[in-house]
C-alpha cells in the first residue's frame, strides 16, 4: 500500500516536470493583444439581419476560446468565418494568425476576399492562439518540418525571427526571387522600418498600433481646464493632473497602459534618445540597454512624485489599465490607439485624443512615435515550391493595395500600413466622421525616423518588458528609488541580451 | 492485507500491463527523458543551432539570485496553500460529519469548486478582489485599507494563496470526510463513555485515525501548489507585481514558453523533478513510523 502510493506519487511528480516546459497557459487568460478592438460598429442597431456572409455555407470553425480577457467587452463579433473549402488546382497557404476575435474573423475575411479576387492561390488562414501560443505552434512546425507559409508574429518576437535564418525568408527575398512588386517606398517608414535590416524589408508588417493619449473632456472641464487643450508637454500633464485631482473633479489624473511600450519605448524614440545601442539593436545583437539614461530616470521620477501627489495611477502591466479610463476613473490615459474602439463603446462622456507629450526642453523632442503590433513573416520548409512563394507575394501584394489597406485601417482601428492607405481613408472622410483616429498616423509620420525612433530589435524583448515592470513596480511602492530601479533594470536586461546573444554564436 | 493473484499464463499479467507501462513511458518517461536530455543544451527557439554545455544551464539556473527569490517565493506560497487548505478542509469535515438537516446539500455545495478550472477560480476571485471593479476589493479600498494587488507583493501572494487554495479545499474536504466516516463508531462511542469531550474526542481519537488521509493529502497538497497553480498565477498576477508570486513553476514557464530559452527552462524542470522527488521521498521515510495505516 504504501509502496503504491510512493510510485504512484513518483509518477505523478515526473507527469508533471514533463509537463513543465510548455503547460497549456490558462484559456481564459489570453495575453492582452497589443493593439486589440475593432473600430466601433457603427451604432448596436440590431435591425439588419446578423451580418450576412456573402460566402459559402458560413460555418463557424473559429475556436471561440482564448479570447475571454476579463476586458472583452467588445462589439459583438461578426458571426462565422467562411469554412476553408479549397477549390482544386490552387496552391495553397497556409497563413497561421494570433488575432482574437473579433478581428480574427476580419482578417480571415481579407484572406476570403483574395481568395476570391483570383483563381490561382488560396491563403488559408487559422487562428492559433494569442501570439505567444501562435510563435509556439510555428516553432513546433518547423521543428517538425511543416511550418506554415506564412506566421504572424508580434513586434518584440521580431528579434527572434530575424536570428533565425534558414527558417525564414525575407520578404525582400522573396520578391525578388518570385518577381512580385513589394516596393519599401509605399509604406509608412515608421512602420516598415521596424521590420527592414539595411532598408530591406525581412517581414510585411499588417497589424500596427501605436500609443496616444486620450483625455477627458467633462472632467476637464469640471476641473476648470480648456476641454480642447490636452497637455502638450510632461509640465502640462501633470500640473494638469494635479488640478484634476486637487479640485475633485476626479480620483485619477493620469495613467498609463503598457509602461514599457508608452514610456519607454516610444518615450525614447519621441524624445530621441537611445533605448539602446547599436540604434536600439538594429545594427547588432550586442545592443545594451540605456534606459537608465538621466533622461528616463527624471521622467520615471515624474511618474513616482506624480503617484505621491496623488495624481498618477499605476493600473497593472501591459493593457490592463485600459478600463481606468472608459470607467471614467482616470482623466487622462496613454494607451494604445487600438484602444479606441473600446473607448468609443463604453465611455460615458466627452474625450478627446492627442499626441503623447514631451519635455520641451529635451533637444530634438518630438520625434515620430514608434510601432507595436505584428507582421507577417514567410517560413521555409523542406519542399516548399516557388509557386508557394509566388503566392505568398501575390497576397502580399494583395494587402498592401491602397484600397485594401483603407479597409483594413477602418475596419480594425489598426493603423494603415501604406501612405496610400492613409490617403484613400482620407478621401473616404473616415477621419471627419471619426474624430481623432488620425491621430496615430499624425503622430507616428510626424517626423522622418531616426536611429532612434525607427523601432527595436532586441533579443529577449518580452522578458525584459517583464523586467522593466518589475523593476518599477518596485520603485512605484518605494521599494526601491527610480535609479536604482532603471539600473538593475538595464543590468538584468543586458545579462538576457547576452544570453540571447549566445544562443547565435 | 497482501493478497496474491495467480495468474497461469505467464504472459497475461504482462499484457494488462502494458497499456498501463505504455502510457507511462510516453507520456511519463519520455518527456522526462527529453527534459534532462534538453537541459545539458543551448538552442536557439527554432533548433537552427545546439550546443551541448554539459551542466552550464544548471550552473546559470542554480546562480541566479532571481531564481533564489523564486524558491522562497514558492515555499513560502505552497506552506501557505497547504497549511490553509488542510485547515479548512478538516475544519468542514469535522462540521460536515454529523447529522444536520440538508447535509447532503452542504456536501455538495462544498465540492462544487472543485469542477472549476483553476483559471476559471483566478477569474471569480479577480472579480471579487479587483481593486477598481471587484466587490471585496472596493470594500476594502473604501475602509481605508491600501488595497491593489497589481502594486503590493503581499496582497498579490496571499490573493493567489487564497485562489488556489479554494478549489483545492473542496478536493481535500472529500478525503477527510471520507476519512471521519470511515472511523469505528464504536470507538466514539467508547471515547465518549469515558467522557471525552468534543476537542479530546478530535485530538486523541479521530486525528491520529485519519492520519493516513492526512499524511496522503499533505504530499498531494504540496504537489499541487508547485505544479498546479500555473493557471491562478497566470491568470490573476502573471507572477508580478515584481517577482511576489513567481514560483517555480511560473519561472520555468515564462523562461520556456516566452522567452523561448529551452535549456534553461529543462534545467529548472528537472531541479523540479528532483525537489519534488526528494519532498515525497522525504515524507515517507520520516512519516512512516508516525502514520496509522488501517
Amino acid at each position: 500500500m504504501k509502496r503504491t502510493i510512493l510510485f504512484v506519487l513518483i509518477f505523478l511528480a515526473v507527469l508533471f516536470v514533463a509537463c513543465a516546459p510548455a503547460p497549456t497557459p490558462a484559456p481564459t487568460a489570453a495575453p492582452p493583444t497589443k493593439a486589440p478592438v475593432v473600430e466601433p460598429t457603427k451604432a448596436p442597431v440590431a435591425t439588419t439581419a446578423p451580418a450576412q456572409p456573402t460566402t459559402a455555407p458560413a460555418q463557424p470553425t473559429q475556436p471561440p476560446a482564448a479570447t475571454k480577457a476579463p476586458e472583452a467587452t467588445k462589439p459583438p463579433a461578426p458571426t462565422a468565418t467562411p469554412q476553408p473549402v479549397i477549390p482544386p488546382g490552387r496552391v495553397v497557404v497556409e497563413f497561421w494568425h494570433g488575432l482574437t476575435l473579433p478581428l480574427g474573423n476580419i482578417l480571415e475575411g481579407v484572406a476570403a476576399d483574395f481568395n476570391k479576387s483570383q483563381d490561382k492561390y488560396f491563403v488559408n488562414a487559422t487562428f492559433k492562439g494569442a501570439y505567444p501560443d501562435t510563435m509556439n505552434a510555428a516553432i513546433a512546425a518547423f521543428r517538425a518540418g511543416k511550418a506554415p507559409h506564412i506566421v504572424q508574429m508580434f513586434e518584440v518576437g521580431t528579434a527572434t525571427m530575424m536570428a533565425a535564418k534558414g527558417a525564414i525568408k525575407p520578404v525582400y527575398e522573396l520578391a525578388k526571387e518570385t518577381g512580385v512588386n513589394i516596393d519599401p517606398k509605399n509604406y509608412i517608414p515608421a512602420v516598415a522600418g521596424y521590420y527592414s535590416q539595411d532598408g530591406n524589408m525581412i517581414s510585411m508588417p499588417l497589424n500596427s498600433s501605436t500609443t496616444i493619449m486620450y483625455y477627458n473632456k467633462d472632467v476637464f472641464k469640471k476641473a476648470g481646464l480648456d476641454p480642447e487643450k490636452p497637455p502638450k508637454t510632461w509640465a502640462e500633464l501633470r500640473s494638469m493632473a494635479k488640478q484634476i485631482v486637487d479640485s475633485k473633479a476626479s480620483t485619477c489624473g493620469f495613467t498609463t497602459s503598457w509602461l514599457t511600450w508608452a514610456q519607454f519605448e516610444n518615450f525614447s524614440a519621441i524624445h530621441n534618445v537611445p533605448l539602446a545601442t547599436k540604434a536600439n539593436g538594429m545594427q547588432g545583437m550586442d545592443a545594451e540597454l540605456k534606459i537608465n539614461s538621466d533622461l528616463h530616470i527624471r521622467h520615471m521620477q515624474t511618474l513616482v512624485d506624480m503617484q505621491k501627489e496623488g495624481s498618477f495611477k499605476y493600473g497593472g502591466r501591459d493593457a490592463a489599465p485600459d478600463s481606468l479610463f472608459p470607467s471614467g476613473e482616470c482623466a487622462i490615459m496613454h494607451a494604445s490607439s487600438g484602444t479606441r474602439a473600446r473607448i468609443v463603446s463604453e465611455a460615458k462622456f466627452a474625450w478627446g485624443a492627442a499626441m503623447l507629450p514631451y519635455y520641451d526642453d529635451v533637444p530634438g523632442a518630438p520625434k515620430n512615435s514608434i510601432i507595436g503590433g505584428a507582421s507577417l513573416w514567410v517560413m521555409t520548409a523542406p519542399g516548399r515550391t516557388v509557386d508557394e512563394y509566388k503566392a505568398i507575394g501575390e497576397f502580399f501584394r494583395y494587402i498592401s493595395q491602397p484600397e485594401q489597406d483603407a479597409k483594413w485601417h477602418q475596419a480594425t482601428g489598426y493603423l494603415p500600413i501604406t501612405l496610400g492607405g492613409f490617403e484613400r481613408s482620407k478621401a473616404d472622410g473616415f477621419y471627419q466622421k471619426n474624430a481623432g483616429a488620425d491621430i496615430p498616423y499624425l503622430q507616428l509620420t510626424r517626423t522622418q525616423p531616426t536611429e532612434n525612433s525607427m523601432g527595436l530589435r532586441l533579443g529577449d524583448m518580452p522578458a525584459i518588458r517583464v523586467i522593466i515592470y518589475e523593476e518599477m513596480e518596485k520603485a512605484f511602492q518605494g521599494q526601491q528609488t527610480v535609479k536604482a530601479a532603471l539600473d538593475s533594470a538595464v543590468k538584468r536586461g543586458n545579462e538576457l541580451l547576452r544570453a540571447f546573444e549566445k544562443l547565435y554564436k | 492485507m497482501r493478497r496474491r493473484v495467480i495468474f497461469n499464463n505467464r504472459f497475461l499479467p504482462y499484457l494488462l500491463l502494458a497499456p498501463q507501462i505504455a502510457i507511462t513511458i510516453i507520456f511519463f518517461f519520455w518527456p522526462a527523458g527529453q527534459a534532462i536530455y534538453w537541459s545539458l543544451l543551448r538552442q536557439d527557439p527554432f533548433g537552427l543551432r545546439t550546443t551541448f554545455v554539459y551542466l552550464e544551464n544548471f550552473q546559470t539556473v542554480l546562480s541566479d539570485p532571481l531564481y533564489i527569490e523564486a524558491i522562497q517565493v514558492t515555499v513560502i506560497f505552497s506552506v501557505s496553500v497547504t497549511v490553509f487548505v488542510m485547515a479548512t478542509a478538516l475544519l468542514f469535515a469535522v462540521m460536515a460529519d454529523r447529522q444536520i438537516r440538508g447535509a447532503q446539500v452542504y456536501k455538495t455545495l462544498l465540492l462544487w469548486p472543485y469542477a472549476l478550472a483553476p483559471a476559471v477560480a483566478a477569474v471569480l476571485w479577480m472579480f471579487i478582489f479587483h481593486p477598481s471593479i471587484g466587490i471585496v476589493g472596493k470594500a476594502l479600498i473604501s475602509s481605508g485599507i491600501q488595497w491593489d494587488y497589481h502594486l503590493n507583493g503581499a496582497q498579490a501572494l496571499v490573493l493567489v494563496v487564497i485562489a488556489s487554495s479554494w478549489k483545492q479545499i473542496a478536493h481535500n474536504f472529500l478525503f477527510f470526510l471520507a476519512g471521519l466516516q470511515s472511523v469505528p463508531p464504536a470507538v466514539i462511542e467508547a471515547a465518549l463513555i469515558d467522557g471525552a469531550g468534543a476537542w479530546k474526542l478530535f485530538r486523541s481519537i479521530l486525528f491520529p485515525l485519519i492520519s493516513p488521509t492526512t499524511f496522503y493529502l499533505l504530499t498531494v497538497n504540496l504537489v499541487f501548489a508547485f505544479f498546479d497553480t500555473f493557471g491562478v498565477i497566470h491568470a490573476l498576477t502573471r507572477g508580478g507585481p515584481g517577482r511576489s508570486t513567481t514560483t517555480l513553476m511560473y519561472k520555468a514557464y515564462m523562461d520556456g514558453y516566452v522567452n523561448l530559452n529551452l535549456g534553461e527552462s529543462a534545467a529548472q524542470s528537472v531541479i523540479l523533478m528532483i525537489i519534488v522527488s526528494v519532498i515525497v521521498w522525504a515524507q515517507f521515510k520520516y512519516m512512516e513510523g508516525k502514520v496509522h495505516y488501517t
